[in-house]
């Protein structure tokens, strides 16, 4: 089970969180003009990636709140969490990152 | 060498010292006329049949551990073909008629067992899908049946169908030519068969990148063993396949999650057949060796990590102490994940999607374990023979984005609801 830390409540057991997929991932601003190819990348398309992976968390039985967390999708090590709205930390900045 | 019951006694007499290898290590060759990534059951079976019905010789699959190793080696074994959507039936139905004969095939045991699987329905709603399951399976000629709870409970003994229990068993859908086989025999037997075809089986070679010409052409992929040239490619990595799509720079509408999975201790034969409950997340069945082996759900998070969260484990046997309360007391020996694809497109099984266009050459595969041999023998050339020579209708629906919309998947007037494990 992973410990989870709300940037707004603290280090929780993961069961009390429910998980919101890639984070980062915007709502197209006017979706009346969009083609279904965008559509689909913006509904289906992931990277999925095989390492840190910016992902949505959501203290469901907590705080209620979305944040986000960087996590290694190989150790499923998260090393930092922050919260809706901000920007995606640069990694370079995140002590540790070179190692899983 | 054949296997056969001289065979075996002739072996027996040695000791069993003289067994031979059953495939080569050969060292990869500078080109091949096409090549497979990945050596799981799907990709032993693509080079099977491609060399077996296409003619194909000079062909290779390249694995980056051992062949089979992958989740073909990790999984709970269950064949069936009792799917609701009619391009699920015709490629999973084509797979089971594949099984019941593939231990002759090709002259190696694949301990196919077809015992039964059987599905709980535990809520009102669970009864009307699967009895539309049932229907809908028959009118396509593949057997499903409805049971109520006690026949459920004649057919399974060790069945709990009492009234009080948290999910109650209202009735079950069984179908009687699902079960099991040993799943390490299936890439064994395709591997030994599509080896005495020529086909080179290339192990511990990690496919680190896609080489594409000007105009996008593959030209070959990079290895831990070297450049291998080919004009075509075939990819079946499983959870790994939008990091090795990633490298012919073609994004995956797909997402892997673990899948979690456990064997008990060995005990005495007490499982008839196999269990499967979506709604409370169990599947169980008794290996041949007489470990009960116990499907779990998946974690929430996207992970390569090949192992899961403990709590989704429990859950899963808190459910198996509840189904079968003998099992209560018996000890667990060994608890692993498996890296399993999801797609977020839901209908995207195995079609060229649409990312990967640009890539005429290039195909994707998979449908699970059952569907190895089934897929193996579709997974080729291109679209129009990708399903059974018998099957007329569309093996898929085009990607149109209102139907993939939802899960459930809407379709014509058929509203699908596939259960969660599928
Ligand atoms: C716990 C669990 C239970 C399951 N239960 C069932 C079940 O009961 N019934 C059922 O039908 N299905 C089940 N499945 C699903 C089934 O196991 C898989 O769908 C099936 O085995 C996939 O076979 P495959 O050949 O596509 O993939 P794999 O067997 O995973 O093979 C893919 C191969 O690609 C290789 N590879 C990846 N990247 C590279 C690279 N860069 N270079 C070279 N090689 C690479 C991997 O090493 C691997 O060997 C289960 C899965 C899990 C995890
Ligand atoms: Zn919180």
């Amino acid at each position: 089970m992973l410990l989870i830390t709300c940037p707004h409540c603290g280090a929780r057991p993961e069961i009390e969180f429910r998980y919101g997929g890639e984070a980062h991932v915007a709502r197209p601003a006017d979706p009346a003009t969009l083609d279904d190819a965008a559509w689909a990348e913006f509904l289906y398309m992931r990277s999925n990636p095989k390492g840190w992976h910016a992902e949505r968390w959501r203290h469901e039985h907590g705080c209620g709140r979305f944040f986000n967390a960087i996590r290694h999708t190989v150790s499923d090590r998260i090393v930092v969490t922050y919260r809706a709205g901000e920007a995606r930390p640069d990694l370079a900045t995140i002590p540790g990152l070179d190692t899983p | 060498m054949k296997f056969s019951l001289l065979s075996l006694a002739r072996q027996a007499l040695r000791g069993h010292a003289d067994w031979p290898a059953q495939w080569r290590s050969p060292d990869p060759k500078p080109a091949y006329d096409a090549i497979i990534l990945g050596a799981g059951g799907h990709g032993l079976a693509t080079a099977y049949y491609l060399a077996r019905e296409h003619g194909m010789r000079n062909i290779a699959v390249v694995e980056k551990g051992w062949l089979g190793g992958g989740n073909t080696g990790r999984n709970t074994t269950i064949i069936r073909s009792n799917y609701l959507w009619e391009e699920s039936e015709a490629i999973y139905e084509h797979a089971v008629k594949l099984w019941e004969t593939l231990s002759q095939e090709l002259n190696y045991n694949v301990m196919y067992s077809p015992r039964g699987v059987m599905m709980l329905a535990h809520t009102i709603h669970d009864v009307q899908v699967f009895k539309r399951h049932v229907h809908a399976n028959r009118l396509a000629g593949i057997d499903n049946e409805w049971l109520t709870a006690e026949q459920a409970k004649e057919f399974c003994p060790p069945l709990n169908i009492a009234p009080g229990m948290r999910y109650p068993i209202l009735g079950a859908a069984l179908q009687r030519r699902g079960g099991t086989a040993r799943h390490d025999a299936v890439a064994w037997g395709y591997a030994r068969g599509a080896d005495r075809l020529g086909v080179d089986i290339i192990q511990n070679c990690e496919v680190t990148g896609i080489r594409r010409g000007a105009a996008g052409a593959i030209t070959g992929i990079e290895t831990t063993r070297g450049f291998i040239a080919t004009p075509k490619l075939g990819v079946v990595a499983a959870g790994h396949t939008s990091v090795v799509m990633a490298m012919a720079g073609v994004r995956m509408p797909l997402e892997s999650y673990p899948l979690q999975a456990l064997v008990s201790e060995p005990i005495k034969p007490a499982m008839p057949c196999v269990v499967m409950s979506n709604t409370i997340h169990a599947y169980i069945s008794q290996s041949d060796k007489g470990e009960l082996v116990i499907g779990a759900g998946t974690d929430v998070y996207t992970s390569y990590s090949q192992t899961g969260a403990l709590h989704v484990t429990t859950h899963t046997l808190d459910a198996i102490c509840e189904l079968f309360p003998d099992f209560r007391r018996v000890r667990m020996l060994r608890n692993w994940g498996g890296d399993r694809r999801r797609h977020a497109r839901p209908l995207a099984h195995h079609r060229q999607d649409p990312g990967s266009r640009p890539l005429r050459q290039l195909r994707l595969g998979h449908r699970r374990l059952q569907g190895d041999a089934g897929l193996g023998s579709c997974l080729r050339g291109d679209d129009r023979t990708r399903r059974p020579a018998s099957d007329r209708r569309p093996l898929l629906p085009r990607p149109v984005p209102d139907r993939s919309a939802d899960r459930r998947g809407r379709r014509g007037g058929r509203r699908a609801l596939r259960p969660p494990c599928c």
